[in-house]
């Protein structure tokens, strides 16, 4: 499926360990692909130039051995090739330049300026070919699929932001996928975006996003998970939150999920609430689009995961964490039959997927003083200890 | 409780009515175990960890010793900074304490320079001090064992006249009677001797841990620090090489469900060289092993494995049976330690600075130098110790019973040993004079309404907390032996109605049917895949592991043996619930969630 305007996502994977961050981070610093040392242009920065952060992140994590849908990725130089049909003499580009960080109303006008124009533009014809193709290649004529922006710009605030906007789930057929490249490539121009990049004073030219296209997949449950507690930081368990059916309904709030705390040295669950689970958000394969409808009484107390799951999910997220060295924000899904029938046979290792991976950065900013000291003898913390009130 | 105009609290001391049929309870107990009025001012909590039910008479010796010697050891000894000692009362028969804090900064400050230089001694120098102990007590266990009870018969031993001894026997009634009383003292100065100052290093060791992983659980920190070679597996482990002697020298097939001990004793004189190796290697088990008390040697109703032998005779054929199926495997104590190095290095690599790795291995390798004494202690104090100790006042109340003092000899423990005391004069005088002692008509109606009065406050549910909430917990025996935290009074003070609330001691979570045995005596009666329900367990109950799928228990902590050995089955464990006895019938559905803590009855 490979040409200049479409890669698998396999071979977008950024080479070294800093991950998705140090990706989104040597491109935010636009034109630091030469900075990236010996990797050179085909090495960490440019892989994410390649394809944006979102798609390295995930070739990463296929390159680490996680399973991750299959999938390709609609290259910058795709994005390049539209933008140069769609503002030809960088006419459009210089307006958004100019813009008044301050000047809301004036960002909105001029960034829906844009964004009509990318929509309504036809996509050009060889990236249209080659996308297309690579489409069909993933799973037939009518295969659904879920389209994601996946921006070069860092993969933080206003970025971040505009990318839980912009996927589009279960997909179906050529032209649809490209509507959605289409629209992915618009999202760029987000008030939002646009604000952020003018408050930054970011340069609009070789500005670029990727786009990823990947199966869609049919999980019995989904949800998020962190390698770390995000209430105490402990750092010695994994929370799990999920619900039954797609993320999507976990991700927009629709749903109070079900939460697991796992520890990472024992394998113990020493956390576990059931939420109340009101929505469903599905996908039928011969239906167009995401149902969301009411959860089925009988699923809505009832957990999305059973204990041998949840403890394979933790360690999946454990692995994704010793692969980048710091703790992980991952979305997840677990493969298998209705919620409504018992759980599937078989390894449950065997039916996880990982969506996405970023650094966990909240805990990670705060600084801590150390919790101890090594003292002259070890009878000196308790003798400590005892003397204060307690 | 109206929450409108006062703070939450617990009803108060005073305002605890007598348990139906047992007004006259405060006659069985000395003065100072009585709420005083001006108690109502302070925090008390029912201490069910050791004393689940209502006190003999006599049984109360094991609140009033150990804390007198508690209170010794904390206050005026090591001169702990924040705390002083431990007073108790009792009500209706169940046992309540606090503990004295101190909370005055200079104060600390002044009683901190003297406890720095005590405790460190001991902690500098535990391991030899915790050899020098066991020598003094295993000294003391000799002591109580030789301890004999005059037999005052008609007429003094010839000895006394020839070898000019001057002393007759009945002299040696009260002096070998306060011998008993003196050796249990001395016993428990022992026991708190280095108990406090260990559960100090797990006290820290815990606090780090929380620190650290805010979401670790008591279990696993305590699981870090666990010892394999505890003493405390010995006398399962005994049973076990029994049951494969039987198989080995062919004399197994006594040994059936059911099977009376003297029977099957009996038999094996029988049996030519294979009864005879079993019966020496039984003795030789005997003798220390069995000495280990069915409950925690608090009540003299709990007997040793060494006085009823039902218990280790429940446990023999299962373990005969599954060495013929080749199914008795051994403790795979190598993979336990590896096991516990592996959690305590992984733990110890998410720490964030070598800092702190250095400060984590100073801690937890003086959690695991203290852990033998503060494991084993237990069985030379509670069990083996204290088995000697009531089995001595067994006999002297055989000799108060032949005078006609008592109607039998168990009834002792329905005196107080200051009564015990006086009855012995009795007889002392009686034997001296040559008339009949004059307790029978005193004593024998005491013992029987006392008798009616402890089934009668066996009834009573003592609330787990009496007083106004406390604003701080400062003592640090409180927080780590009885586990009474905030938390822990939050909870007290909204009892949940459907969930039955412990300690998560083991994890996992499994339904089956509820066995509840208030007695280990009763162990025969489990069966494959029930779930136990039980007041407390001890060493003795390790041999129903092996059958059960989860257990259930009303006392104990992290570190209480249940905890430990279903750890070690890996089979889920909620301990501390306070009355799932209670609550619980046997024939029930219930599920344990060993994470959570909880249990709740299913139907």
């Amino acid at each position: 499926m490979n040409g200049p305007f479409v890669r698998g996502l396999a071979e977008v994977g950024v080479a070294g360990a800093a991950g998705a961050a140090g990706a989104a981070d040597a491109v935010g610093a636009a034109g630091a692909a030469g900075a990236a040392g010996a990797a050179g242009a085909a090495g960490a920065a440019g892989a994410a130039d390649l394809g944006g952060g979102k798609a390295a992140g995930l070739g990463e994590l296929i390159r680490a051995g996680i399973p991750v849908p299959p999938g390709y990725v609609v290259t910058a130089p795709a994005f390049g090739r539209m933008l140069a049909a769609v503002d030809p003499s960088g006419s459009l580009a210089d307006a958004v330049a100019s813009l008044d960080p301050g000047d809301l109303p004036a960002i909105g006008r001029v960034a829906a300026g844009v964004r009509s124009r990318i929509v309504s533009a036809a996509v050009p014809a060889e990236v249209a070919a080659q996308v297309t193709e690579a489409y069909e290649e993933l799973g037939g004529p009518v295969a659904a699929v879920a389209v994601r922006s996946s921006a070069t710009m860092e993969d933080s605030a206003g970025a971040s932001f505009a990318g839980l906007q912009d996927t589009y789930l279960a997909v179906r057929g050529a032209a649809k996928v490209l509507d959605a490249v289409r629209r992915c490539w618009a999202s760029l121009y987000n008030d939002e975006s646009v604000a952020y990049r003018r408050r930054l004073r970011l340069p609009e030219d070789g500005l670029a996003m990727g786009v990823v296209v990947q199966r869609m997949l049919r999980p019995r449950a989904a949800g998020v998970m962190f390698t770390r507690s995000p209430v105490t930081g402990d750092r010695s368990v994994v929370a799990i939150e999920g619900t039954w059916g797609l993320g999507s309904a976990l991700v927009s709030g629709e749903v109070t999920p079900d939460s697991f705390t796992v520890s990472k040295v024992t394998g113990e669950i020493t956390g576990r609430r059931t939420g109340a689970k009101l929505r469903l958000h599905s996908f039928r394969p011969n239906e167009p689009g995401i149902c969301a409808s009411a959860m089925p009484i009988a699923l809505r107390g009832l957990p999305c995961l059973t204990d041998d799951e949840a403890r394979a999910l933790a360690a999946v997220g454990r692995r994704v964490e010793e692969h980048y060295g710091v703790p992980q924000d991952i979305e997840w899904a677990l493969l298998g039959d209705d919620p409504a029938c018992p759980p599937m046979h078989g390894d449950a290792a065997d039916r996880i997927r990982v969506l996405q991976s970023r650094p966990e950065t909240v805990w990670a900013a705060r600084e801590q003083a150390p919790l101890a000291t090594p003292k002259p003898r070890a009878s000196d913390h308790i003798l400590a200890w005892l003397e204060k009130p307690l | 409780m109206d929450g409108t105009d006062d703070a939450p609290r617990f009803p108060l001391p005073s305002e605890i009515a007598d348990a139906p049929g047992a007004e006259d309870w405060r006659s069985m107990y000395p003065y100072f175990t009585r709420f005083q009025p001006e108690d109502d001012q302070r925090f008390w909590f029912y201490n069910s960890m050791h004393f689940p039910e209502p006190m003999p008479a006599f049984d109360t010796i094991t609140a009033e010793v150990p804390y007198s010697a508690i209170g010794a050891n904390t206050a005026r000894v090591f001169v702990f900074p924040t705390t002083l000692g431990i007073e108790h009362r009792i009500i209706n028969g169940r046992v309540y304490i606090t503990a004295i804090p101190v909370l005055d900064d200079a104060e600390i400050g002044r009683r901190a320079a003297i406890f720095g230089e005590r405790a460190s001694y001991y902690y500098e120098n535990w391991d030899s001090l915790y050899e020098g102990w066991k020598v003094r007590m295993r000294a003391l266990i000799d002591e109580i064992e030789s301890v004999t009870v005059p037999s005052l018969p008609e007429f003094e031993d010839a000895s006394v006249v020839f070898s000019s001894t001057g002393v007759a026997q009945n002299h040696f009634v009260r002096e070998n009677f306060h011998r008993c009383i003196d050796l249990f003292s001395r016993m428990w100065h022992h026991h708190t001797e280095m108990l406090m100052l260990g559960y100090g290093a797990y006290v820290v060791f815990f606090q780090f841990c929380k620190q650290a992983w805010p979401e670790i659980s008591d279990q696993t920190a305590a699981r870090m620090v666990a010892g394999i070679d505890v003493i405390m597996y010995r006398p399962d482990d005994e049973l076990r090489g029994l049951a494969r002697l039987a198989v080995e020298t062919g004399v197994d097939d006594l040994f059936t469900e059911g099977c009376s001990p003297s029977l099957v004793l009996s038999a094996l004189a029988e049996r030519g060289e294979g009864g005879k190796r079993w019966l020496a290697a039984f003795e030789e088990a005997r003798e220390p092993w069995f000495n280990v008390s069915t409950g925690d040697g608090f009540y003299h109703h709990h007997r040793s494995w060494a006085d009823d032998l039902t218990v280790p005779f429940t446990a023999l054929p299962r373990y005969v049976a599954q060495v013929r199926s080749g199914t008795l495997a051994a403790r795979p104590t190598e993979e336990l330690r590896a096991e516990r190095e592996r959690i305590a290095s992984e733990y110890r690599s998410l720490l964030s600075s070598s800092e702190e790795q250095t400060a984590f291995d100073q801690m937890l390798g003086l959690c695991r130098r203290v852990f033998p004494f503060v494991e084993d202690h237990k069985f030379y104090c509670e069990h083996w110790f204290t088995s000697q100790f009531f089995g001595k006042i067994r006999e002297f109340g055989a000799l108060l019973a032949r005078f006609g003092v008592l109607a039998e000899a168990e009834d002792v423990f329905q005196l107080h040993h200051t009564e015990v005391d006086q009855a012995l004069s009795d007889v002392m005088l009686a034997w001296a004079a040559g008339g009949p002692p004059l307790g029978a008509a005193h004593w024998q109606p005491i013992v029987a309404s006392r008798k009616k009065m402890l089934a009668a406050m066996k009834e009573w549910s003592p609330p787990p907390a009496l007083g106004p909430v406390p604003t701080a917990l400062n003592d640090p025996a409180v927080r780590m032996l009885w586990g009474v935290t905030q938390e822990r009074i939050e909870a007290w003070l909204s009892p949940s109605l459907d969930e039955i609330r412990g300690f998560g001691a083991s994890s996992g979570v499994v339904e089956g049917p509820a066995r509840v045995l208030t007695d280990v005596n009763q162990i025969g009666e489990i069966r494959d895949g029930e779930i136990l329900v039980c007041p407390v367990t001890a060493p003795s109950w390790a041999p129903v592991f092996g059958k059960i799928k989860a257990a259930v228990s009303d006392i104990g902590g992290s570190m209480s043996h249940a905890a430990i050995v279903a750890r070690e089955y890996g089979m889920p464990a909620v301990v501390g619930t306070g009355d799932a006895t209670k609550r619980i019938s046997t024939g029930q559905r219930i599920r344990v969630d060993g994470d959570r803590g909880t249990v709740q009855v299913i139907e």
